[in-house]
């Protein structure tokens, strides 16, 4: 019966897992509805371990946005990790949802939340367990239309073969779009069969369906043209953006597990979007322009979701917190209101900024200072003009100047190494910034035993950005400047352990970087990547560089480029880029001067504060900026009442 | 300069009161750790006034005893908490088991009188069901195991492989027939528990290491050759002050209550 539980025969197999409390729902605030009164029903997936997938935002918001709505219903299902996996099989278990354990092939349609492309193989482990067909062209009729969203969306030409559809951009509106065609298809008897409802969802113009595409290449391998093979599918598929933050105010009652997980707080997103323009940044990009959450707004947020759940700590989340207009009141008003609760709030601020130590000092008013997180990104001035960074080392040890003497012990910078441009000694001034950093520290607390650790991370090039067309740094390269580097910080005796260096090698970042702007070419990779074994390869216990890197070479054999050539190959300026038919609004010409800026160093100011430099977003999507101030202020008289219900009498 | 916490310390404890709770049905898959994290969250959001340390990262009263292993059905959990203010116990019990997941389930509390609840839990009575198994064999792997002075076992630990006695520990091991109190305990934390399974009752001493139902099966299978073809499934009856000569353990919240129920 399609919608039976599933859970007798998985619970036969829960003692042989590791954690399994992550595999039986029943989580705070986590809905199951009736399988028969709803006509759509929708399986969201996270496509990593629970423990990374559960605290997911999107996923989240998604999940309650589709449940609130009658007559549909959203359950949740994760990667299932390797031990549980072989069990499945071996007694024929499918891939089930975690709330209902239903089997996630009964229901209409799998929602993907992909923010990272390292997520890709476990797609296909879910499909497979599911009895999915792998390729879309295989699916009939009672199979589920699988959809792509997230940021790893904005391409999704590396696994079009496996995805019905790709939505681009806030999922709000769009899951009740799709919903609402569904439905009605539905209600008709599905007329036409799969490929009808898929049509009506193409004829929207932003939901991107690959199956009505098709690409030409040159015999260099390059992409001649990508055109549309169905007068009912647009040329170009644009993305969503959802506007006033304030009428979703999702995840009203966020989830509450009980496995322990990688974000053990309640998240608030105090706004969407971020125009300071870092041009590597792919996030910032394809999510302009800025929408605020007005302060109220964030209150309320706060306050409906700390009753909701009993989280012990608040994180005001967005891709620059401190960047809110009313950011200092927001902290503030909040601290206030929470004071003497055991409540704390985080921020999760990293620009180099004195202004964020403040925020941060108001924050922990009566709470330990712990660590304090900055991301410079680029190591020397030149490279942050490059990526348009603008700090300046002094702006730099100013900022930690005033946190190691506010009582903060430690700071934790984040850089990239294999930037455009970049040299070993753009690298290796980290190793001197970190010295001065922990000599103004010492200065500053009159203690010796503070702390700097500097974490670095290669960088991966990404579609929809002014990167897009640059060539990433090979791993041998970016491997020796990272051991230059490391070399340089220990070989100073007097910092000893006051510097802290943490790096991961080059390898799964060219993997990140096939993926990132592979082409169609590239599923044929991910396939046999998987059917030799590949799972979870954003774990570097499970990662083989050596199995992605064979795959390549086995399904690229017959077509004249390889993963050196979707990596460190430079693009010319009239490459047709495999997404450049997915809008994110961002005018790539405007991308292409940006991209010929970075290179002699050109800043980009941010348009919230300067008039608009026409990116293209605001114009082709018909959004604007929505930032306060509004001028508004939370008032005390919400203050969470410290006296509970239960007390028989006070204390003394 | 090293920082302190501004303010005067927090509120002292004003009563010490001593849950207990359940870990039944899909629950019994949580690990001690998931309990703590939905316990503190339950306290949160139950507005209980739990007594505080001090410092600047102040933590809640609470401690925990002796936690049924993952995968183990409980019907008989433990758990004390310091208050800052006083309560009245039935009104905290019902509070508590509204704020918390269902299946971690409050059945009592009680205000804690002296002496350390930890010393009471002397042992405890496992339910173990063999679904699949042949009974006869189930017995003779009882006897066996009965009749041994020492069955030793080994278990992987944080620290690599240990190997230790099974048998001392355990006080009595023997069947439990369908439909007897013990079952219907069980019955409440598992659901309904399949019929022609059979059943043991362990009741085994707290010691160190500690002997877990996990071990008493191992050390079934080591002496017998018993292997259950599905995983046995374990419920944890009770835990208390042992009565050596019977057997029998006694409720630990006994001695807290105003009126001692025997313990014949
Ligand atoms: C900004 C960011 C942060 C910020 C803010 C987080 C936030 N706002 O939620 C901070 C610094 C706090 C942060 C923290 C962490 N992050 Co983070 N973060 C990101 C980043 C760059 C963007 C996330 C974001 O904007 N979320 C906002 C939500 C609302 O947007 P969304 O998830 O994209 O979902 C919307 C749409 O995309 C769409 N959508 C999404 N899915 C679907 C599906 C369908 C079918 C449809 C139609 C639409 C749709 O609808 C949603 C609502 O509009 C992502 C990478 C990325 N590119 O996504 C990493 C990322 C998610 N973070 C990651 C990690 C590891 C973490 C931390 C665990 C780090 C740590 N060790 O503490 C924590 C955990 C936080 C958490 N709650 O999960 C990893 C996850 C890795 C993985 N294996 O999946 C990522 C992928 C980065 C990476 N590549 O490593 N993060
Ligand atoms: S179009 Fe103008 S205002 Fe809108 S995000 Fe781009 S630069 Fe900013």
């Amino acid at each position: 019966m399609p919608g039976a539980s599933v859970f007798p025969q998985l619970e036969a197999l829960l003692p042989f897992v590791t954690k399994p409390i992550q595999y039986v729902g029943g989580e705070l605030n986590s809905t199951i509805k009736d399988w028969d009164t709803c006509d759509v029903r929708w399986a969201l997936m996270y496509p990593d371990a629970y423990e990374v997938g559960l605290p997911n935002q999107g996923s989240m918001i998604l999940y309650e946005v589709l449940n609130e709505q009658e007559g549909i219903l959203a359950e949740r299902t994760y990667a299932v990790w390797p031990d549980l996996e072989k069990l499945m099989r071996k007694n024929h278990v499918p891939q089930f949802t975690v709330d209902a354990h239903r089997a996630v092939g009964d229901f209409d349609l799998l929602g993907l939340s992909f923010s990272t492309e390292l997520g890709y193989t476990n797609m296909l482990t879910a499909l497979d367990l599911a009895g999915i067909p792998m390729h879309a062209i295989d699916r009939g009729i009672d199979d589920p239309i699988v959809v792509a969203g997230g940021h790893a969306a904005f391409n999704p030409e590396p696994i079009s073969r496996f995805v019905d559809a790709a939505v681009l951009g806030d999922g709000e509106e769009a899951v009740l779009m799709i919903s609402a065609i569904v439905r009605q298809w539905k209600s008709e008897g599905r007329p036409g069969g799969r490929e009808e409802v898929l049509l009506r969802l193409a004829e929207t113009g932003s939901v991107y369906i690959p199956a009505f595409y098709d690409v030409d290449y040159h015999d260099d391998g390059r992409i001649r043209r990508v055109t549309a093979n169905q007068t009912r599918a647009p040329w170009r598929v644009s993305k969503h953006t959802v506007m006033n933050l304030d009428e979703w105010p999702f995840p009203k009652k966020p989830l509450v597990p009980l496995a322990e997980t990688v974000h053990e707080r309640m998240s608030v997103e105090i706004f969407r979007g971020c125009t300071r323009g870092c041009r590597f940044c792919q996030a910032g990009m394809i999510t302009r322009p800025v929408r605020e959450r007005s302060i109220t707004g964030i209150g309320d947020m706060v306050k409906a979701g700390l009753e909701a759940t009993g989280y012990e700590e608040v994180g005001l989340l967005s891709l620059s917190s401190a960047d809110h207009s009313e950011i200092a009141e927001v902290a503030k008003d909040l601290a206030d209101r929470y004071e003497g609760t055991q409540t704390g709030l985080s921020l999760p601020s990293t620009r180099v900024d004195a202004f964020n130590v403040d925020l941060a000092n108001e924050l922990t008013r009566n709470g330990r200072r712990s660590g304090l997180t900055f991301a410079p990104e680029g190591g020397s001035e030149r490279i942050r003009k490059v990526i348009n960074k603008m700090v300046t080392e002094e702006d730099l040890i100013r900022t930690v100047t005033t946190a190691y003497a506010n009582g903060w012990r430690q700071v934790k910078l984040y850089f990239m190494c294999g930037l455009p441009t970049e040299t070993d000694e753009d690298v290796l001034q980290i190793a001197e910034v970190a010295k001065r950093v922990i000599e103004a520290g010492r200065e500053a607390s009159g203690m010796k035993d503070i702390r700097c650790t500097v974490s670095i991370g290669g960088f991966v090039p990404k579609p929809h950005t002014p990167f897009q067309w640059a060539a990433q740094l090979d791993h041998e390269a970016t491997d020796a400047r990272l051991h230059k580097l490391r070399d340089a910080i220990r070989a100073d005796r007097r910092y000893g352990k006051s510097i802290g260096f943490r790096y991961h090698d080059g390898k799964p970042g060219i993997i990140e970087g096939l993926l990132s702007r592979g082409d169609r070419r590239v599923g044929a990779v991910i396939e046999q990547v998987w059917r030799q074994g590949a799972r979870f390869d954003g774990w570097s216990e499970h990662f083989s560089y050596q199995a992605w890197a064979d795959a390549a070479h086995e399904a690229l054999s017959d077509v004249p480029v390889d993963l050196n050539w979707y990596t460190i190959r430079e693009r010319g300026e009239d490459e047709v880029l495999p997404w450049d038919h997915l809008d994110s609004g961002l005018d790539k010409e405007w991308l292409w001067q940006d991209w010929q800026e970075s290179i002699s160093g050109a800043e980009v100011e941010d348009c919230r504060w300067t008039p608009c430099y026409d990116c293209g977003v605001c114009d082709q999507m018909g959004t604007s900026i929505q930032i306060g101030p509004t001028g508004q202020r939370l008032l005390p008289v919400t203050v969470v009442d410290p006296t509970p219900v239960l007390a028989t009498e006070a204390s003394s | 300069m090293a920082r302190r916490p501004e303010g005067p310390p927090p509120p002292p404890t004003v009563q010490k009161v001593r849950i207990h709770y359940t870990k039944r049905g899909r629950l019994r898959f949580s690990s001690h750790r998931d309990f703590q994290r939905a316990f503190e969250r339950a306290i949160r959001r139950g507005n209980i006034p739990v007594a505080f340390s001090a410092g600047f990262n102040p933590h809640p009263k609470v401690s925990y005893a002796n936690a049924a292993p993952t995968g183990v059905a409980s019907e008989a959990e433990y758990v004390e908490i310091g208050l800052a203010m006083r309560c009245d116990v039935k009104q905290l019990a019902a509070v508590l088991d509204e704020s918390l997941p269902t299946g971690f389930d409050v059945l009592e509390v009680v205000e804690a009188k002296e002496g350390s609840l930890a010393d009471r839990l002397e042992a405890s009575a496992w339910l173990i069901e063999f679904p699949g198994s042949d009974p006869a064999a189930v017995d003779a792997a009882v006897a066996a195991f009965l009749a041994a002075d020492e069955v030793q076992v080994q278990r992987m630990t944080k620290n690599g492989m240990r190997h230790f006695d099974a048998r001392s520990a355990v006080v009595t091991l023997g069947p439990v027939l369908a439909g007897s109190p013990d079952w219907q305990v069980a019955e409440r934390a598992v659901g309904a528990i399949p019929a022609g399974c059979a059943i043991l009752k362990a009741v085994v001493r707290h010691t160190t290491p500690a002997v877990r139902p996990d071990d008493v099966i191992y050390g079934l299978r080591e002496i017998s050759g018993l292997t259950p073809s599905n995983p046995p499934r374990v419920t944890r009856l009770a835990q208390g002050p042992l009565d050596t000569q019977t057997a029998v353990i006694a409720d630990p919240l006994d001695r807290d209550r105003d009126v001692i129920t025997s313990t014949s």
